[in-house]
């Protein structure tokens, strides 16, 4: 029987004890004594969050296929199991070998959203290994993080040995190779980091000073090692067709939330939303070959056994061949049972006839992400969907049956004036009436309207990374007013208003747009016990304000100031393919409402041509 | 074309809930691509169910499982895709077919064979079979059975149909099913109780070792009620 690092006495107290047993189907499991590197990967939440996300199924695919390398996975332990935990001093241990992730060489973190940055303190604090980086040792495995909140590592930068700025296919092998000859050659812990930091993509905070002017805006940020460049230049695989993706992905005991084969089927964005950061930092748009995505959905259905496939990007309607895939999909597997699940997919008339097929009309729901209420705050934010594509793609789907519609807006763009917010309540009451212009025999009962909305964050390496944060006070008033507006319309019994908490927006807007100095109050926060922040149940915002006042942090600072053209950024020493004056145009574009084209229609000049491939160079072969 | 499974259940697998072991082997089932039958309507799924479902932390070597299948290989060549796209912690021991009409296994359940040993690091009680023998040999065994609204007292002896000690542990047969369902670790709390003794709630490992139905005065195991194919089926019988 294999050996599990918790008793039985732990494991039948817990809930849910297959969070902790590892052993899915599809585990990778090697000879400890024939490896020479252990990499464990980490994605800082709850086993059911970070089993699925696709990032790490891809690295733990990648990683695996190095005979000297095993990777493994951790996952933040629950609340209970972390309790029993830190009483009974046990190791926090990774999945595949149950043995304690203090013995690994690498720990890498995915840092996919700010809240959960306490939850990685977590890990690090029940792993055993000093919770800053400049307290580890040459025992202790170094800690390296990814993903899209590295593209503004800062609030972070004191706890982590190096991050991978960009897309994992690109360095690692490099980067992997280089501490294997540094291990063989007995070199140290420091001689890894400055190899490393002469690795395209690779950032080493404790390289960097940085310097603050009186007033907390940083003066300067500087490389204080001579291995470290200046300018920290993201990753990106330019052929999606051509590299590694999981042929065999990991099959859990437990339903996890993405329980299904997920299959991208491109990175990156042509649409240029402003407010949209994944839009901005993959870029440029590269689509993975029908071959490629026939041969990967058999493939990976055959070895999974899932039932369900998902199709995921930014925009799936964006790919030149959907049709043809989802077409072949159905044909395929629809007949085997294999549900087929397309999100972010604009509605139109290809959109329906798939929906129709693959779907229970009477069960599913249209969704619609207007952002903004008004044309002319939709032109800010150039999100290049209007009032007619809506409205017609409801009535269309209307007469084909639907009577759910769901809505997503965001209270708090920039610019946005009361008649903008007033405009989703009116959106939402025009899509009602629309329905009720079919005559009552063809209808199917009544129409349900669900309109949410979040609060606007304002996040890095976006044309709207110097704008004011609305604060908190703000945020509550434009949803009440919204709140309000929404029971003014005709149809409001068949609408349903959903809100966002307002201060788990704060925190993440502080996070987002945080420096170095964030550092100290994470570190504090989490020794006030906060975990899991994600989750409202464990959420505790009196302990947060708690630590910015005991670090003299107003975080106000970070949110609710405009930032004056020229101000250096705390994330400006990375190099993310779009330029700083791009963005900046892009920033006035929006102010003079002037939309933007998407890449296919028009290039911006982004900057992301410079990588050589893509959307950039379709057609011009 | 009905089918009936038996499975084992052993090592960390304990820690996997009855429905996950449901999905388990659904998703087993499209790996190694078994012809099996689906529902209707847009939520499409694999007709299957369980004969009793086994609580978190029992090992099994006697769980049954039905299924509906619109073809089949010969049992052997079943048994052996199955296994090979499954943990070895859960392995499946034999595959029959059975007759068009019969029951489901659920509502045949009758009795459970167990098994119970002591684990590691827990102290055995002194003289057990003496007072094992003791406690069963009582005019009654009278247990509390608490509901959310009330406790009633329940005499379990008539529930216990067999006891023995073997080399590995304490052997019970006992009521199973829909109708009277003895659990083997009430049985324990029980006997702990005459002993005057606090049982840990972690100190016996339960192992079921097979199921049965009930056949006037006999008992006869799920495992008998189907049988061995030696060749291929398809579903037009």
């Amino acid at each position: 029987m294999r050996k599990l690092a918790l008793s039985d006495e732990i494991l039948l107290t817990v809930e849910k004890p297959a969070r902790y047993i590892g052993n899915e189907y599809n585990m990778v499991v090697k000879d400890l004594d024939k490896i020479d590197i252990r990499f464990c990967m980490c994605f800082p939440d709850v086993y059911e969050i970070g089993m699925s996300h696709q990032g790490i199924q891809i690295l733990y695919d990648m990683f695996n296929r190095r005979e000297d390398t095993y990777c493994e996975r951790v996952y933040s332990p629950w609340v209970d199991l972390d309790k029993i935990m830190r009483e009974q001093q046990i190791p926090l241990f990774s999945l595949e070998s149950q043995e304690p992730v203090k013995q690994f060489d690498f720990l890498g973190i995915t840092l996919q959203y700010e809240m959960c940055y306490t939850n990685i303190l977590q890990v690090l604090d029940l792993s055993q290994i000093p919770i800053y980086a400049k307290e580890r040792t040459e025992e202790d495995p170094i800690v390296i993080g990814g993903g899209p909140c590295a593209y503004n590592p800062e609030p972070l930068a004191d706890f982590f040995d190096m991050f991978y700025i960009g897309e994992g296919e690109t360095v690692y092998d490099q980067l992997l190779d280089i501490y294997k000859e540094n291990k063989q050659t007995n070199g140290t812990r420091k001689d890894f980091l400055e190899k490393a930091a002469s690795i395209e993509g690779i950032y080493i905070p404790s390289f960097y000073e940085a310097a603050y002017y009186d007033n907390g805006i940083l003066e300067s940020f500087e490389p204080i090692n001579p291995h470290a460049p200046k300018v920290i230049k993201k990753q990106v695989e330019m052929n999606l067709s051509d590299t590694f993706y999981p042929e065999k992905p990991l099959v859990p005991y437990i339903k996890i939330t993405q329980d299904r084969v997920v299959l991208e089927i491109l990175r990156g964005c042509l649409r240029g939303c402003r407010f949209c950061q994944a839009g901005m930092i993959y870029r440029p748009i590269r689509e993975r070959t029908l071959t490629f995505l026939k041969e990967r959905a058999n493939r990976m259905l055959k070895a999974t056994g899932h039932e369900e496939i998902s199709l995921s990007s930014l925009s799936s309607s964006d790919h030149t061949e959907l049709s043809e895939l989802v077409y072949y999909l159905i044909e395929e597997f629809g007949t085997k049972g294999v549900n087929i699940s397309l999100p972010s997919l604009r509605i139109d008339a290809f959109a329906l006839d798939v929906m129709s097929k693959v779907q229970d009309v009477k069960k599913s729901s249209l969704t619609f992400a207007p952002e903004a209420g008004s044309q002319r705050l939709r032109d800010v934010i150039n999100k290049g969907l209007s009032e007619e594509d809506i409205l017609k793609g409801a009535m269309d789907a209307f007469k084909s049956g639907w009577n759910r519609v769901k809505l997503y807006f965001m209270l708090g763009l920039p610019t946005e004036n009361m008649d903008d917010i007033e405009g989703i309540a009116v959106l939402s009451d025009k899509i009602a009436r629309e329905y009720y212009t079919i005559p009552k025999d063809q209808r199917n009962g009544r129409v349900s309207i669900v309109s949410s909305t979040s609060f606007f964050v304002p996040k890095p390496f976006t044309p709207f990374q110097w704008v004011r944060m609305a604060t908190s006070e703000e945020f509550l008033d434009k949803q009440r007013f919204l709140s309000g507006k929404m029971k003014e319309q005709i149809n409001y019994r068949s609408i349903k208003y959903n809100w966002h908490e307002v201060e788990l927006t704060m925190l993440e807007g502080v996070l987002a747009r945080g420096d170095r100095k964030l550092s100290s109050v994470l570190y504090d926060v989490y020794k006030k016990g906060c975990i899991y922040d994600a989750w409202s149940e464990h959420f505790k915002y009196e302990k947060w304000i708690e630590a910015f006042e005991e670090n003299q942090i107003d975080p106000l600072f970070y949110t609710s100031r405009e930032r004056a053209q020229d101000e250096l950024l705390p994330w400006d020493f990375i190099d993310a393919g779009v330029s700083r004056q791009f963005l900046w145009k892009e920033y006035q574009n929006a102010i003079s409402e002037k939309v933007t084209p998407n890449c296919r229609q028009a290039c911006a000049g982004c900057g992301a041509s410079g990588f050589g491939g893509g959307v950039c160079y379709e057609g011009k072969n | 074309m009905k089918v009936r499974i038996k499975f084992s259940k052993t090592g960390s697998m304990k820690f996997i809930g009855h429905l996950d072991v449901m999905r388990y082997f659904q998703k087993a089932f499209r790996r190694c691509e078994i012809n099996v039958s689906y529902s209707q309507g847009f939520n499409r799924h694999q007709v299957m169910s369980f004969a009793q479902p086994l609580g978190v932390g029992l090992t099994s070597e006697g769980e049954y499982l039905d299924a509906q299948l619109e073809s089949s290989e010969s049992s052997e060549e079943m048994i052996e895709k199955i296994n090979h796209v499954i943990t070895d912690e859960i392995q499946v021991l034999s595959f029959k077919l059975l007759p068009e009409d019969s029951k489901p296994a659920m509502s045949l359940v009758a009795c459970a064979d167990y098994r119970v040993e002591l684990k590691d690091n827990y102290e055995a009680v002194e003289d057990f079979e003496i007072r094992f023998y003791d406690f069963y040999h009582q005019d009654t065994i009278e247990i509390e059975k608490k509901s959310k609204k009330s406790s009633t007292i329940m005499d379990i002896k008539p529930l216990i149909y067999e006891y023995k000690f073997e080399q590995e542990g304490l052997f019970l047969k006992v009521a199973a099913g829909s109708v009277n369902n003895l659990k083997p670790d009430l049985i324990m709390e029980a006997f702990y109780q005459f002993l005057g003794k606090e049982l840990s709630p972690f100190s016996y490992q339960y192992h079921r070792i097979d199921l049965y139905a009930q056949k006037e005065d006999r008992f006869i195991s799920l495992d008998d009620f189907g049988v061995n194919m030696k060749e291929g089926l398809s579903g037009e019988l």
